[in-house]
């Protein structure tokens, strides 16, 4: 546990095997490193090569992808595929209801997280193990169980036509996983930090605000960054709650967009999906060690 | 000082917001969902008692026991590609690349946090067939082989589905059994490489048994996981041809949305739940006992 917190789980990858000496590097180490070598470069065309062909696709005009071969460079390289796609695919819409959705989502979830987990590990009460069970039940039961009755509430309440339903079935159904993992943050820091903090005659709330979610920083955005691209990636949420053009999400328009549209001009289809995939490229690129060890950590725990 | 941790009130200010959201989009909505499993309609048409008649209509349907089969049949096999090739890429990076295994733990990994309906509409056109060849058939094409209609048949289409979900998803079981793997102290493995273990038999005596629990784990995660299957599937299939890679999640929403009926579709949520409910079970006995100290 501790290992999580300071961030050493994927840092220090290598401590397992030592390599054993090697005395000389003769023709026949080589030899034994090619299989690796050919492991190595398999699994970088299998990871890398559908992306570069979508890429290089996204750039042809629809006659060249129909006419020559897809397999490679295209003759002309149409950027303009990508002004398309952005006006076409809806796409600065979907992007700003994504955002909205998301944004507001993430901060309740953190802010109602990291309090329950909290009151459930660190605080001392009768029936707190029945609390924390019931509420990690909620990690197993599937988006589909919750969707009809919260169909009809939202319907009832009007609440249709805005984004409100999604960011209140994002909180609530992403609340289980995270108090979870917060819970097992918590159970990590000795409690007696916490009693020491009152002992001055400062609230529990005001330690919790000024100690515990201090003490937990990264955790949280551990814990914010597995929830965003949970939300972010939804399908089965967006789709039921907010659909009608203006409410799409990036991941509802995009699939509306390609039965539209797709079947026509496969450029902008192309390009639509390359600038999906891109913000999140550059932003996994960015947080890539956090967002490895978080979901792991998520994994092992959840 | 019990006095300071235990202030009901503080509890309530803390868990009492969390513990209201989670009621509500949670618990109340599971009870009535069970609720609606004995009705026949939608709000919009009204509802009628039907008794038992939606569940004794699960063991009748030819489409859920499809689906069911479906579900089953991708669990089985999603579950052994996940963690056995993700097992396979963990131990290739502890013990083959070391150092440099960051390049390729991000590339693998990469896919993992792309949008699902991005990674479905580019392998639907990778193995497209018309109205053109997508670049799969046009490499079989190039070899001398015939091009295939990957997503008009049930079992290539399934073959696609898997080769798509694997290729977005092992990256994650990677990383899973990495860190585990790297929670072997290392003075047990050099204690067996001086006591003559080498390649297979340490392999297959050291580093197999001590990483059992987060093997178990992976494999409990993964089923859990693929029993849920969605988004993928409506991307790039769309449940089709016919209703052949029809899972249950999808089937529950058409039967809900498509056909209207609410008590129907919240039977086979139920069905659903349980299947994960029995499969979590087993996650947290396991967890218990294994990973959590």
């Amino acid at each position: 546990m501790t290992a999580l917190l300071t961030d050493s789980t994927v840092a220090q990858p290598t401590v397992v095997a030592p390599p054993p000496p090697r005395r000389s590097r003769g023709p026949l180490h080589y030899v034994k490193r090619a299989p690796v070598a050919l492991v190595v470069v398999l699994l970088l065309v299998i990871e890398i090569y559908p992306l570069f062909w979508m890429f290089m696709n996204s750039l042809k005009s629809s006659q060249e992808f129909i006419s020559s071969p897809s397999w490679w460079l295209p003759s002309e390289w149409h950027w303009e595929n990508y002004a398309v796609a952005w006006e076409a695919g809806n796409l600065a819409t979907t992007v700003r209801n994504s955002m909205l959705a998301t944004v507001p989502s993430l901060l309740l979830i953190v802010l109602l997280g990291v309090a329950a987990g909290f009151a459930l590990e660190v605080m001392v009460w009768k029936g707190r193990n029945a609390v924390l069970l019931t509420v990690l039940a909620g990690i197993m039961v599937p988006g589909q169980m919750i969707l009809l009755p919260l169909f009809t509430i939202y319907y009832n309440i009007h609440l249709t036509g805005t984004l409100w339903p999604l960011i209140i079935t994002y909180v609530g159904h992403g609340l289980p996983l995270t108090i979870f993992m917060m819970a097992t943050y918590f159970r990590a820091i000795p409690r007696e930090i916490f009693e020491a903090s009152t002992i001055d005659g400062a609230s529990i709330i005001r330690s919790f605000f000024s100690i515990g979610f201090p003490m937990v920083r990264n955790a949280v955005v551990t814990v914010a960054l597995v929830q965003f691209f949970l939300i972010w990636n939804d399908l089965l949420f967006a789709i039921t709650f907010a659909n009608r053009k203006e409410l799409n999400t990036v991941q509802a328009g995009l699939l509306s967009f390609s039965g539209e549209y797709g079947q026509l001009d496969y450029g902008p289809l192309f390009a639509a999906i390359c600038i999906t995939m891109g913000g999140i490229l550059a932003l996994y690129l960015f947080l890539n060690q956090r967002i490895m060890q978080g979901l792991a950590a998520g994994a092992v725990k959840g | 000082m019990k006095s300071v941790l235990g202030d009901r009130r503080a509890i309530a200010i803390l868990l009492g917001p969390a513990l209201l959201v989670y009621t509500l989009v949670m618990l109340v909505p599971v009870v009535w969902s069970f609720g609606y499993t004995f009705v026949k309609g939608n709000p919009l048409e009204g509802f009628r008692f039907s008794g038992i008649d939606n569940f004794a209509r699960l063991f009748v349907d030819p489409d859920i026991r499809d689906a069911l089969f479906f579900t089953i049949k991708y669990a089985v096999v999603m579950t052994a590609g996940q963690v056995i090739i993700g097992y396979g890429l963990a131990l290739l990076y502890i013990f083959v690349l070391r150092r440099s295994s960051v390049l390729i733990r991000t590339l693998v990994f990469f896919p993992v946090v792309v949008p699902t309906v991005a990674i479905a509409l580019l392998f639907q056109k990778l193995f497209q067939s018309a109205p053109r060849d997508g670049v799969v058939n046009e490499l079989l094409v190039n070899v001398g082989l015939g091009s295939v209609d990957w997503l008009g048949q049930a079992d290539t289409a399934f073959l696609v589905i898997v080769v798509m979900d694997i290729w977005r998803s092992v990256g994650f079981y990677a990383v899973l059994l990495f860190a585990g793997l790297i929670d072997i102290p290392e003075d047990i493995i050099e204690s067996a490489r001086i006591d003559g273990a080498r390649h297979w038999s340490l392999f297959r005596h050291i580093i197999v048994p001590l990483s059992l629990p987060i093997l178990f784990s992976s494999i409990i995660f993964s089923i859990n996981g693929t029993i849920k299957v969605f988004d993928s599937v409506l991307a790039l299939t769309g449940g089709q041809p016919g209703n052949s890679t029809t899972p249950l999640t999808l089937y529950m929403y058409r039967t809900a949305f498509a056909f209207s009926d609410y008590g129907y579709g919240s039977t086979i949520a139920l069905l659903l739940t349980i299947m994960c409910l029995l499969v979590t079970i087993v996650i947290f006995r396991s967890a218990r006992r294994d990973i959590t100290n």
